[in-house]
């Protein structure tokens, strides 16, 4: 078992070198400067994007199928799991709308996207952990995957609007939307810090222990895998020879989550300083060439269809599903536990998407920045209520 | 009220955009736009016709999409803001001047003024419930505003549309009429094989399909309002209970508010992963995390009263069914479930005692006192004899000389006995708790020594009577069927006619998915001959066109 | 007419659907902030039947005692205010005895050994039944202790008194109202 594990995790490997490669391929695809016009050449770099993304997908999905006999449970327990996943389908739906529109543009955007989610996903502990209690139930599986499917479709949204807003935002004049569009791509950026400068430290093997008194007044310690930039509340360093922390911090702030944050923002910004020193360009100047050629009427349209086609099941899954199983498990189909208020922020912000849409007449640029936020919203549940908020599924 | 009359002859309602016979324009507004308004057919919504009386304004106020939107970005903020920090929900202190406390020592001044400011209770504040409650109005307001009129007007449509509908839709041709007569009977032919529904009228031709989608956002609507509802009656009493019990081990107690169950826990299991035992990929994270539980359980056999049994008369309880109650697996009878959501392990249950001789150390022997059922005499056997004068299980200190518990509750039980020995005939009194011994009447021969106890767990159940699930359920389920009859289908309709001067008009239209008409359409000029279609919405599509090229 | 028919008709449909709306929605608001946690049983409401058993084994069936008035007491040996009030309960029920009225103290599930004990200990004459399974308790909605009830000859609740200690004088006063006239 433990072999399958490994062969497991090896699977996993082999989808996100495979995604690196297709997002090359895909970007060769578009490279072209006249809207409409697609060579011989591209068609062929946009048919190897695709049979690369398969093989990545079929990969990932292995790894996932693995995982499962391996663990004996669907892997979707932990946050690792759970993201990883989210990024397997992220890259489903993109195959999906592929088949359906054959736009490649599609693909170099939506690519690095499951890139940095299954890179973000990595920094989580890998290992199986067995169930606890409350996630023994077959809703584990029914919620989780339902929810994950939805979010992906409506991730897919946001993709399409993205490539929307780099062909149709005038980055040429300052502007707010010149402002917020280079917002985006700095966050992007930012969770590719968040892996750079994890990783660095990982493979440094960083440790420093403190002991720390906690916000009910109880002596507590804790490890630290970056250098502590935020000391814990009142203190004691243990390992000596690691750095000693800046500042103190009052007892209500995680210090050791927010040095991570810290150097994630401070690893970001330096690659995001140095992209912008090399290239002399704005990232969304970087990026606009190879939106040119995208059509936006097409784009509008797919993240639009992506939205009612992923609405309905981020619907069934992430509230419909999540309260039977919440009834079983909690007794109570409804508890305003963070994750669940935050399932319905995003609920209730597509459905004022789809009203603004449709009743408004809120298309094009309108609708692009609103799939963008939506996408936003999904990312924050996912990450900062898990790890900043944190109540009843803090798993793990 | 005005009614506004179409070139056509038909009289149409105030506030009408697009002619209900023949599809013209008849406002100015809508003369000027390229591309015709096609949300609710162009028709009067009922709002925007009268805004006389009181009960007008506020009806059209919540008939306003626009305020609908509005309630729901409201509710959305408010929400998020909930989560800044745990609601009283999730503190552990109850009462509000505790909770006021915590908030004030845990999150400081921030803290305090969240929870003074009501945020720390907002889900259950009444200007939270007031916004959830006037989103349902407008859900309702809204949705009955528009689906009249919506239903009327898909309902008496023409075949035959004005030149000027036609040119305002967004899929438009007009050109040559290759295939003379026969391209209405061809068109007709091709449209049935896409499953259409064809309408032909002298010389115009309407094909229609999925109409039923455009109910979807009603029929999701209606779902929702149903949950509303459901939401809203599980205040009225005997649709909700929601209690806690705590059961020993061994013990049995009344259901709360579940007149004539009984519950007895017949024991508490709480199991964890073992390294050993368990597959060894788990070995990994069970060395990183410690213990990992994977089971909490009570046993327990669950009883009803016979009929007429009256409360406290328990001695012909009948046994309803045993069951194992586990996290995921509620035990369920009748309108009711009992769910494992705590436990307390290890409370005492019986202590064990040994009476000896102080001074020799000789013993005369052990006695056990159950802690439930404490006895007032202990015989050792051998004429030695502990006569229990006091039981006190929560000791807390002395007052007035008499020993005082606070609860009872065995967390720190002692004991008054009286020793009774061969040695001393009248008796030495001793006080005996379990770290301490006290001889209030000078020193004693004898000591009543603690040895060891036994201890028993406690179960946390919850349970629950929900009478309202199946309505919610209910609404549940037509929210997605309307979700996914609005979402997965689409309206899609084509006229083509041809007009006075000879020429083929071809317009189509659908609610969404231009991708997907687009593609019938293209098979329906291509078998009938039809004039090449536009999409007047896609500047470069209309260049792609001139062009003579189609995008891949 | 028929225009101004319609529009009265409007008018109508729209006042009848807003106000059951709105009454509706006030009513959820103002239910769910006054809403006590248990149904508590209220004056004039009848007493819930019950029997339990007795120190003596004797068994107390609450209907046995219709005609009468009946003040059920409940309390547990570890609550100081319950404690306080058995004396003046005792001396009380010398005198109202024999006059029709009954009390019965119901102990919360303590054991039969703290409880026979406390009552030699202050010599309480009046039965006192423990109920084991708080069933009773249950019936009654019982949350802080004590908790008196009084009951009327005709079996409906004619007073409740939660918390506090009650003075001889307050019990005098409380029997006269459920004594038989």
């Amino acid at each position: 078992m433990t072999q399958l594990v490994s062969i497991s995790s090896n699977l996993l490997f082999v989808a996100f070198v495979c995604y690196l490669i297709a997002t090359l391929f895909f970007g060769g695809a578009v490279k072209g400067t006249k809207v409409g016009t697609t060579s011989n050449s591209e068609k062929r770099w946009g048919l190897l994007g695709i049979i690369v993304t398969i093989i990545g997908f079929i990969s990932h999905l292995a790894y996932f199928i693995t995982r499962w006999i391996a663990g004996g449970h669907a892997p979707v327990s932990n946050l690792f799991e759970f993201t990883t996943a989210f990024g397997m389908m992220v890259v489903g739906s993109f195959i999906l709308i592929y088949f359906i529109y054959k736009t490649p543009v599609l693909g170099l955007f939506a690519l690095p996207i499951a890139i940095i989610i299954i890179g973000y996903a990595s920094m989580f502990p890998s290992e199986i952990t067995p169930l606890i209690p409350a996630l023994k139930s077959y809703w584990l599986y029914v919620h989780v995957i339902t929810a994950a499917l939805g979010e992906s479709i409506l991730a897919i949204s946001a993709v399409a609007g993205l490539v929307y807003l780099l062909k149709s935002v005038d980055i040429s004049k300052k502007s707010k939307q010149r402002f917020w569009l280079e917002a985006v791509m700095y966050t992007l950026i930012l969770a590719v810090g968040f892996v750079a400068s994890t990783t660095t430290f990982s493979l440094m093997d960083y440790e420093a222990s403190f002991n720390y008194v906690d916000k009910e007044q109880k002596a507590k310690s804790i490890i630290y895998n970056t250098p502590p930039l935020f000391g814990m509340n009142e203190y004691e360093a243990l390992t000596p020879e690691a750095m000693t922390p800046l500042v103190e911090t009052p007892s209500i702030i995680n210090a050791k989550k927010l040095t991570t944050v810290t150097w994630s923002l401070l690893f970001g910004t330096l690659l995001y300083g140095l992209i912008r020193l090399i290239t002399r360009k704005p990232i969304s100047a970087l990026l606009k060439p190879f939106a040119q050629k995208a059509n936006l009427q097409l784009m509008d349209e797919i993240g639009y269809r992506a939205v009612s086609i992923g609405f309905p099941i981020f619907t069934l899954g992430a509230l419909i599903f999540a309260m039977i199983w919440a009834h079983e498990a909690w007794a109570r189909f409804w508890g305003w536990d963070p994750k669940e208020v935050w399932a319905l922020i995003t609920w209730l912000f597509y459905a004022a998407f789809m009203h603004l849409r449709f009743s408004k007449g809120w298309q094009g640029e309108k609708s692009a920045w609103l799939a963008v936020i939506g996408f936003i919203i999904i990312m924050f549940n996912l990450i900062a209520v898990n790890l900043i908020i944190a109540g009843l599924h803090s798993y793990a | 009220m005005n009614n506004i009359i179409c070139a056509c002859g038909h009289e149409n309602p105030e506030g009408t955009v697009l002619c209900g016979n023949c599809g013209r324009p008849l406002t100015t507004e809508a003369k000027k736009q390229k591309l015709a308004d096609m949300r609710y057919e162009g028709t009067a919504r009922r709002s925007q016709t009268y805004n006389k009386s009181i009960i007008d304004k506020v009806w059209n106020f919540f008939s306003s999409v626009k305020v609908g939107i509005s309630l729901i970005i409201i509710i959305l903020v408010a929400a998020a803001i909930g989560t800044i920090l745990p609601q009283v929900l999730f503190v552990p202190v109850r009462g509000a001047a505790e909770i006021a406390a915590y908030y004030e020592r845990v999150y400081g001044s921030f803290g305090s003024i969240y929870n003074w400011l009501g945020l720390s209770d907002l889900y259950g504040s009444w200007w939270f419930q007031t916004l959830i409650g006037m989103l349902g109005i407008s859900i309702i307001v809204a949705s009955l505003d528009r689906v009249v009129p919506l239903y009327k007007s898909l309902k008496k449509q023409r075949t035959r549309r004005h030149g000027s509908f036609m040119k305002s839709q967004r899929l438009f041709a007009q050109g040559e009429n290759i295939l003379g007569e026969d391209t209405l009977s061809i068109s007709e032919e091709k449209l049935k094989d896409l499953r259409y529904k064809v309408k032909r009228e002298k010389g115009a031709l309407l094909a229609e399909k999925g109409r039923f989608a455009r109910w979807g956002p009603y029929v999701n609507h209606v779902g929702l309002i149903i949950f509303l509802l459901g939401v809203m009656l599980r205040t009225l009493p005997g649709f909700y209970m929601d209690e806690t019990m705590w059961l020993r081990e061994g013990e049995t107690l009344a259901i709360p508010e579940v007149p004539g169950f009984y519950l007895e826990s017949k024991e508490f299991i709480l199991e964890t992963y073992d390294k050993e035992q368990t597959d060894e990929v788990f070995g990994e994270a069970i060395e990183r995390v410690g213990t990992i539980a994977s089971n909490f359980q009570t046993d327990v056999v669950l009883y009803k009263n016979s009929e007429d049994a009256l409360p406290g008369q328990t001695t012909d309880l009948i046994e309803v069914k045993k069951e194992s109650i586990q996290v995921n697996k509620p035990l369920k009878f009748e309108d009711y479930a009992i769910y494992q959501m705590d436990f307390r392990l290890d409370e005492l249950s019986t202590m064990h005692f040994n009476l000896s001789n102080k001074a020799t150390g000789e013993s005369l022997g052990d006695l056990s006192i159950n802690l439930d059922k404490p006895e007032p005499f202990y015989d050792l056997g051998n004429g030695a004899t502990v006569e229990l004068k006091g039981y006190y299980p929560d000791f807390s200190g002395f007052e007035n000389g008499e020993p005082q518990t606070k609860s009872p509750v065995p967390n720190n039980p002692a004991f008054l006995v009286e020793m009774i020995t061969p040695e001393t005939p009248k008796g030495e009194t001793s006080f005996v708790a379990i770290k301490q011994t006290v001889e209030p009447f000078g020193d004693n021969n004898y000591k009543l020594e603690f040895q060891s106890v036994d201890t028993r767990d406690i179960s946390g159940l919850t349970i629950r009577k929900d009478k309202t699930l199946w309505i919610l359920a209910l609404g549940g389920v037509i929210f997605m069927i309307g979700v996914a009859q609005g979402s997965y289908f689409n309206h899609r309709r084509i006229w083509i006619h041809e007009n006075n001067d000879g020429q083929l008009v071809v317009a189509a239209h659908t609610n969404k998915n231009w991708f997907g008409i687009k593609k019938e359409l293209d098979q329906v000029t291509e078998t009938a001959q039809l004039p090449q279609y536009i999409d007047q919405q896609d500047a470069e599509d209309q260049e792609l066109k001139k062009d003579g090229e189609k995008s891949s | 007419m028929a225009q101004a028919k319609k529009k009265q008709k409007r008018f109508i449909v729209r006042t009848i659907i807003l106000s059951i709306l709105i009454i509706a929605i006030v009513f959820t608001i103002y239910t769910n902030a006054t809403k006590e946690k248990f149904e508590v049983l209220a004056i004039g409401d009848t007493a819930p039947d019950f029997t339990l058993v007795d120190l003596d084994g004797n068994k107390h069936r609450l209907s046995d005692y219709k005609g009468q008035g009946v003040f059920l007491n409940f309390w547990g040996t570890w609550c100081k205010p319950c404690v306080k009030e058995m004396p003046a309960m005792d001396s009380q029920y010398e005198i109202y005895k024999d006059q029709g009225i009954q009390i019965l103290a119901i102990n919360i599930a303590q054991s039969d050994f703290e409880v026979q004990r406390f009552a030699n200990q202050y010599g309480l004459s009046f039965p006192i039944v423990i109920d084991k399974t708080r069933s009773v308790m249950e019936a009654y909605n019982i949350d802080p202790l004590p908790t008196t009830m009084l009951v009327n000859p005709e079996g409906k609740i004619e007073r409740i008194v939660i918390g506090g200690v009650m003075t001889e004088k307050d019990i005098a006063g409380f029997m006269e109202e459920i004594r038989p006239k």
